[in-house]
């Protein structure tokens, strides 16, 4: 019984530390720390935000393996969720405060720049994975979920190639994510996986 | 080449008053007492007055001498209703300037480390009176000017500047060109000391930044050095202590922090040609047809702006300035010279 209550705070905490952000920058923009385009701040501010629940999402699987504790599998779904609603608000702070809610430039923009159609179809990926993060979608896909989950790691590399093309002129940024991308990604390699529960043995003896 | 440039106090037709607001001499009457009443209030036009809220600088005494000698609003916007100034501490807020790093708050917090006096260029190439200019003597034997100009971002973002500076004619006239002079190159300093962004190693700017001119739009009266901007020194993420300023071209165009003014044969290569020459070209004309790979240039998002009024108004050609400057570009193609 104290167990539980105990992770459920955890669950609480990290809902809780993943809302913070967004209050933040919404706050900043509310008393004017934002800079003379807000809509801007937002964008790029959360665009970084759903990348990090990305990157921290696709790191649970890793972490547990190394250190098995149990926490990190219970807020996969809930830090899933949260790269699914930091992406969304991303596309609204375009479509609302830059194209300001324009259809028909949302429209021609999305057919034209290469950039916002890889953004787009990593947005809809997260979509599908978010409505198929449910128990009832888990036991109709059965077998076929985890591939179709798999596809998290695309995803990734669709936002990171979307972030590519926007970069004007310092790769440093983008360079340290894709270094952080590409070490989880390398975990999830067959050979490297197995040895993750090995090192965990020996970081725990020491 | 004869240019003739309609002068912004020139008066067009569209500057005939209609009929019908002429004849509306009662609403006229009782409007001037309250433009009688607003004068009192404002007093003479004295420009210093308007920058009462701008921070004061710490400018050397001879730059403060030539600021206080300068022509005030020589040059205005036509619609100034539409083309308010932007503040300054948005203006000064808000840069790109990468020597200081990507974001655009980067260089406000970190270009104070520029030491900008004291300051020196060179003007060298195919000049007869070429050589090491300290930035003081470099300015003095030209008068300042406040030119009030609006700034289009290629980023889609725009201002509005009041800048304070001296025409770059003036200082091409006394360098003397030869013949063989055909273009304008301008370089930035380089100091990785000073300058944070030339110290990362994911740069994609191959240092030092520059930018380019062909002589006459180099000459063009609209092309001007600045000094200053809001009846001050510029702040040094402005590109203090000397900055082009080319109204109807992308911001890029307008390179900071000069020391190294050359007189070339050859067309030179600027910065961001050299980084991305689909993107970016020589030219960089500001131009609502002809779109950035990456985003449309129809529009622009004059700043400041809130979450729910976006500002977006319509980019005009050469940024508004066509009537002084499209004769420069008669038969050249703007869609394949961008």
């Amino acid at each position: 019984m104290a167990a539980q209550r105990v992770w459920l705070l955890w669950r609480v905490g990290v809902f809780l530390a993943a809302l913070t952000p967004l209050l933040f920058w919404s706050g900043q923009v509310a008393i004017n720390a934002a800079g003379p385009e807000p809509g801007r701040y937002l964008l790029l501010n959360i665009g970084i935000g759903a990348l990090w629940m990305l990157l921290l999402t696709l790191s649970l699987t890793p972490l547990t393996k190394l250190t098995r504790w149990k926490g990190f599998a219970l807020i996969r779904r809930q830090l899933g969720l949260w790269t699914l609603a930091y992406a969304t608000l991303h596309m609204l702070c375009y479509a609302l405060f830059i194209l300001g809610l324009n259809w028909a430039l949302l429209g021609s923009e999305i057919i034209k720049r290469p950039y916002i159609i890889v953004g787009m179809i990593a947005l809809i990926g997260l979509a599908v994975l978010g409505a198929t993060s449910n128990r009832w979608a888990m036991k109709r896909l059965g077998k076929r979920w985890k591939p179709l989950h798999k596809f998290s790691y695309v995803i990734l590399g669709l936002v990171l190639l979307h972030f590519f093309w926007v970069v004007r002129a310092d790769m440093r940024e983008w360079a340290i994510y894709a270094a952080i991308a590409a070490l989880i990604m390398a975990t999830r390699l067959p050979p490297v996986a197995r040895t993750l529960p090995k090192l965990r043995h020996r970081l725990s003896r020491t | 080449m004869l240019i003739k440039i309609a002068k912004p106090s020139d008066l067009h037709e569209s500057d005939v008053t209609p009929e019908s607001i002429y004849l509306s001499r009662r609403r006229f009457m009782g409007g001037m007492v309250g433009l009688g009443a607003g004068l009192a209030l404002s007093g003479n036009v004295n420009a210093n007055e308007d920058y009462s809220d701008v921070p004061e600088g710490n400018a050397p005494t001879w730059l403060k001498e030539k600021i206080s000698e300068t022509e005030w609003r020589a040059i205005t916007p036509s619609d100034p209703e539409k083309d308010t100034l932007t503040p300054f501490d948005d203006a000064s807020g808000y840069n790109n300037f990468f020597e200081f790093g990507s974001d655009k708050r980067d260089p406000a917090r970190h270009a104070g480390s520029l030491q900008t006096e004291p300051w020196s260029v060179v003007v060298d190439g195919e000049v007869n009176n070429g050589g090491r200019f300290a930035l003081e003597d470099f300015a003095k034997p030209s008068q300042f000017e406040e030119r009030i100009y609006r700034l289009r971002c290629v980023e889609a973002w725009s201002m509005v500047i009041p800048w304070l500076g001296i025409p770059l004619a003036d200082i091409i006239k006394r360098a003397d060109p030869t013949s063989k002079a055909k273009y304008v190159r301008f370089e930035t300093l380089v100091d990785p000391e000073q300058m944070r962004g030339q110290r990362s190693s994911f740069s994609i700017i191959d240092w030092p930044y520059v930018e380019g001119l062909r002589l006459d739009e180099a000459m063009h009266p609209l092309t001007i050095l600045a000094m200053g901007m809001y009846g001050r020194e510029l702040p040094n993420q402005n590109g203090a202590p000397l900055r082009l300023v080319v109204p109807w071209k992308y911001g890029f165009k307008s390179i900071k922090s000069i020391v190294r003014i050359s007189l070339v044969e050859e067309q030179p290569l600027n910065s961001w040609q050299q980084i991305a020459a689909n993107e970016y070209g020589f030219y960089a004309n500001v131009n609502p047809e002809v779109d950035h790979p990456r985003w449309s240039q129809a529009t622009e998002r004059r700043l400041p702006n809130s979450l729910f009024r976006t500002n977006t108004i319509d980019t005009l050609m050469f940024n508004g300035y066509a009537n002084e400057v499209a004769d420069m570009y008669a038969g050249l193609d703007l869609r394949t010279n961008y």
